[in-house]
């Protein structure tokens, strides 16, 4: 079948989707859009996260046909144009939060959602919020860190 | 509504012909569910597409019930709560805590953010599964199922729901519609045994239900037996036991009492995830805990 969806704020078309499968598979495989990741297809480790209608979602779990005509933002979508990267992408980044780097487009997402959503979060709140992303180089204390800088960075900046 | 047939596959092998039905109203799912045998629901998609992944069924047909504005929300129904069945665990724990305590506290323990996102207390029951997080709150506090078919609809009381290890009183050509439960009148507890706090399928779980206004107590035992249960035994001893007039602690042995009814009303298997001689222990102790939490919140109101 064929599908439009809003993608990143692109309209993109997908020609020959079987009616099974997944948003994940349609973005990375028929669009080219490889930045969330595929591990588990069961919803246990969130590198696959995306933006659905503006709430988070593993995009494995959503049958693609369901994400059409709603729009979806993926960690293509978080930073500005021109490869900009957003503060929180920064805060991983000088908080050294990236080992493999196979969670890390998932976890982004994730904790851009929180940072936007959340002033000030605590570490119990942050725990929670990121208890959907597995890191199996076990960065979680790294991890951590990029948020809890994002978090403070976005507070000085009173946005 | 859109429906479609192709034979190109995620595998890039040779498919079965699949359908995917987006219908816009109830009608329209009830005919769809009708028309093609077999024809799965799907809503959060937390179950069936972890199948469709793994290629461990290939249905005819999907049904997309999320287009359906009607299913998406919750209302106020006398003195009861009708959730329609594509609201998301999300949405029970951020607006309906105050009226639905025990099930907004088991939504609280499923999955992730992203899970509970997605995830609905309605593919709960369509699952069936004796681990699913809603069935011991539901079962406490005597939630009914709405379900229909294009023959018409009907209301299942919870305790008939369910009728084996992934088996329900859904018939072939039904869907489920909405789930009425009534609002709290007294404290609620749940509890979940797992091996941390998100992403865990229940060891076993317990949700109990103190109603004061009947003098009455509902208790619902999760991944202790074939199917999600009542005990009943336990919750006729705690209904009599309880100082309902007094505001003193609980008096004596009851609650190690009523731990050890709610572990006999437990029939647990051995599996990967504890033995039964566990789950029947961890059921006792999580009575009794959330008979003390609730008796506490009771006494102190």
């Amino acid at each position: 079948m064929r599908l439009n969806l809003t993608i990143n704020g692109a309209k993109h078309t997908a020609d020959d989707v079987w009616p099974g499968e997944s948003l994940l598979y349609v973005l990375r495989e028929r669009l080219g859009l490889a930045g969330s990741k595929n591990a588990c297809e069961q919803g246990e480790c969130g590198s696959c996260t995306v933006y659905l209608d503006g709430v988070p979602a593993c995009s494995c779990l959503v049958a693609a046909g369901q994400a059409a005509g709603h729009e979806v933002v993926t960690v293509e979508g978080i930073g500005g144009g021109d490869e900009e990267l957003h503060p929180v992408q920064e805060a991983f980044v000088d908080a050294g939060a990236v080992q493999c780097g196979f969670c890390t487009p998932g976890l982004i997402v994730a904790a851009h959602n929180l940072v936007e959503r959340t002033d000030e979060p605590s570490d119990e709140e942050i725990r929670e919020e990121l208890a959907g992303n597995l890191c199996r180089c076990t960065g979680y204390e790294k991890i951590l860190d990029a948020v809890r800088l994002a978090a403070a960075r976005k507070q000085e900046a009173g946005t | 509504m859109d429906t479609d047939h192709r034979t190109a596959g995620q595998s890039g092998v040779e498919e079965d012909i699949m359908d995917f039905v987006k219908p816009t109203t109830w009608e329209e799912a009830l005919e769809a569910r009708a028309s093609v045998p077999g024809a799965v629901p799907i809503a959060g998609g937390t179950d069936v597409m972890v199948e469709l992944n793994f290629d461990q069924h290939r249905p005819p047909a999907l049904i997309d019930l999320t287009a359906i504005d009607e299913l998406a929300h919750w209302d106020l129904d006398g003195d009861s709560v009708r959730i329609g069945a594509t609201v998301s665990y999300t949405t029970i724990i951020t607006e309906l805590a105050g009226r639905l305590p025990g099930l907004a506290l088991a939504a609280r323990t499923v999955g992730s953010p992203q899970i509970r996102n997605r995830g609905t207390a309605a593919g709960n029951l369509g699952a069936g599964s004796p681990a699913g997080d809603s069935h011991p709150p539901l079962l406490s506090t005597g939630a009914t199922v709405e379900v229909a078919s294009v023959r018409g609809s009907r209301f299942v009381p919870i305790d008939e729901f369910y009728t084996g290890v992934k088996r329900t009183a859904l018939e072939p050509d039904e869907l489920i519609r909405a789930i009425t439960v009534p609002v709290a009148r007294g404290p609620q507890q749940f509890a979940k045994i797992g091996t941390r706090n998100a992403m865990v399928i229940a060891v076993c779980s317990f949700a109990v239900a103190l109603d004061p206004h009947e003098r009455s107590v509902g208790t619902g035992l999760g991944s202790a037996a074939p199917t999600p249960r009542h005990a009943t035994d336990a919750e006729k001893y705690l209904a009599d036991a309880l100082p309902w007039d007094s505001s003193e602690p609980l008096p004596g042995n009851v609650a190690e009492r009523f731990g050890e009814l709610v572990a006999a009303a437990a029939a647990p298997i051995d599996d990967v995830r504890g033995p039964a001689t566990y789950r029947t222990h961890a059921l006792s102790v999580m009575a009794r805990r959330t008979l003390g939490w609730a008796w506490e919140e009771y006494r102190c109101a």
